[in-house]
């Protein structure tokens, strides 16, 4: 009698617990998400939300600041477009290999070194970028500099990759075996087979592969600022040096007084940049539990 | 398109479609056939039965060599077919495999339109005409006893179907790229009785045209349908082949009579 009390004083503590745990990391989104719009707000006393959005010049410190972040929007549009040209193919084509095509022993390799990938310090990427890659595309291209937009882009091409492979793979292993014995009994080949059924009964999961990974070359910030020259040039060009939204943030925080212009308009940029992952994220999740439901 | 697969060869008799000899059949080092040999004739239904486990689906799936999805299997003996030994080192499966037809346990269409279910098949064989594909999809539907009821939504999803609409939209499927042979494994085990009598009636108007090979667990099934029958018992061994008639009467041997009056199975 006593025994059966105490373990189920136990269970309620081991319940309890976790579900603090649970709350603790919801608690620490909510205050972020609290603080960062209740310290970017002030910035439209200062620039309406057109001038913010739409604004070609970003002076923060001149008497009076101007706070435009289009060249700086459209950085990392360009940085993260051209991520995606990258990371698309290498992902989706490795997630195909692993799924469809590599031997049953080589599957788990893979495998982890794909996950490897998505595990090097994101500082690792970017001192490899400015020593190898930088040095590298300048004398390639011939170009003036090479911490350039096309140099961001390859690496947070590459540090997207393990995100978007590794939804593609889940995406293609719920496509159903009897789809696939199906098109091989109507003599297709494995390739045709790929082509005409996996794929496609695996698109709305490689289309949630290609979201997520686009939110994550989005956030990207510590590679970015080391290797893509931080100006914010309008219109950014892809051979040149670019300034993204999350780079901006990294090299200015430090130098701005608390409750400045300048500081608001920080925190309104970090709103910008929560809404458009957040967004990015939703829409990964909604169309990826679509065809998990539907296989 | 020519095939590698020749009218009758030399070890066939003329009307034998498949002449399995001396088959045998491994996953890893499971038997799961035990020394098959058995002539299947061409255009008349032959139904392989036996309880679950004797290794009749396999023993389907080696006739299309679709048994090589599963890299562990592994099968020893000789299939001929069309004069040649399709377990034999070379065998174009890809021919093989767009002369045996194949129509699976559950209905399995893909998540594609009615049409493209239907058109899958000549589409990737290289047919490329939409006049010509059309065609093909209509006989291919009119065969299957379908085409009355989907020509106006041919444009729809496969999964609009019922259940019994989706299997004779696999057999459509299979049509389409017009055959020799359709290998049924077990086509009727997740239909209703009357979806099963549409399918079973579909079954004998095949003959007609090709040679049907079915597997069922179902004796009545097996009774109703096939012209011949193979009897298969645990441990992948045929203990009886012969006239489906024949040994629902009067088998020879007694497990096969347990097994055929329901004492096991």
């Amino acid at each position: 009698m006593r025994s059966e009390v105490r373990s189920r004083i136990g269970e309620h503590t081991v319940r309890w617990i976790m579900g603090a745990c649970a709350g603790v990391s919801l608690l620490a989104l909510g205050l972020i998400v609290l603080f960062l719009f209740r310290e970017g707000m002030p910035v439209f006393r200062t620039v309406s939300l057109g001038g913010f959005l739409g604004g070609r010049f970003w002076f923060p410190t001149s008497e009076p600041p101007s706070l435009g972040i289009l060249p700086m929007i459209l950085g990392s549009g360009l940085v993260t477009g051209f991520a995606l040209l990258v990371a698309v193919p290498l992902g989706i084509g490795t997630a195909l290999f692993v799924g469809e095509v590599a031997p049953a022993s080589a599957r788990n390799p893979l495998k982890v070194a794909v996950e490897m990938l998505a595990g090097v310090p994101s500082v690792v990427y970017g001192f490899f970028g400015l020593m190898i890659v930088v040095p590298w595309l300048q004398a390639t291209l011939n170009l003036p500099t090479g911490q350039t937009a096309l140099t961001a882009s390859l690496l947070l091409g590459i540090m997207a990759v393990p995100t978007v492979a590794s939804i593609a793979e889940d995406a293609v292993a719920a496509v159903p075996d009897t789809w696939r014995e199906a098109s091989l009994a109507l003599g297709a080949t494995r390739w045709q087979t790929l082509r005409s059924v996996v794929v496609p009964a695996a698109r709305s999961g490689l289309l949630a592969g290609t979201l997520l990974g686009m939110g994550r070359a989005v956030g990207e910030t510590m590679t970015v600022l080391m290797v893509s020259g931080n100006s914010p040039t309008l219109p950014p060009v892809l051979g040149w040096p670019v300034r993204t939204l999350t780079a901006t943030i990294a090299l200015e925080m430090a130098e701005t007084p608390v409750g400045s212009p300048h500081y608001h308009a920080l925190f309104a940029v970090g709103g910008v940049l929560f809404l458009f992952t957040l967004t990015l994220n939703v829409v990964g999740e909604l169309v990826g539990n679509r065809i998990r439901r539907l296989a | 398109m020519v095939s590698q697969f020749q009218p009758a060869g030399p070890a066939m008799e003329m009307g034998t479609a498949f002449s399995v000899q001396h088959l045998s059949f491994f996953y890893g080092q499971e038997r799961v056939l035990t020394d098959v040999s058995l002539d299947i004739p061409q255009r008349r239904i032959t139904s392989i039965v036996g309880p679950s486990g004797c290794g009749k689906s396999t023993f389907l799936r080696v006739l299309n060599r679709l048994y090589e999805v599963v890299p562990s299997a592994r099968a020893v003996g000789q299939v001929w077919f069309e004069g040649r030994d399709i377990l034999a080192r070379g065998t174009d499966v890809v021919d093989l495999r767009r002369r045996v037809g194949m129509v699976f346990q559950k209905p399995n269409p893909f998540p594609k339109s009615v049409y493209e279910n239907v058109a899958y098949a000549p589409r990737i064989h290289g047919v490329r005409k939409r006049r010509v594909l059309y065609d093909i999809v209509a006989r291919a539907l009119g065969q299957a006893a379908l085409w009355e009821e989907v020509h106006t939504r041919l444009g729809k999803s496969a999964f609009d179907l019922s259940g019994g609409q989706q299997q004779r939209l696999c057999i459509a499927r299979a049509l389409a790229m017009e055959p020799k042979v359709i290998l049924m494994d077990e086509p009727t085990s997740a239909l209703d009785p009357t979806a099963t009598a549409k399918i079973e009636d579909l079954i004998t108007v095949l003959k007609d045209t090709y040679t049907v090979v079915i597997v069922t667990h179902n004796m009545q099934q097996a009774a109703r349908v096939s012209d011949l029958a193979a009897v298969f018992l645990t441990g992948g061994e045929m203990v009886e082949y012969d006239e489906t008639n024949r040994i629902f009467e009067n088998p020879n041997d007694k497990r096969v009579e347990d097994y055929v009056t329901g004492k096991f199975g």
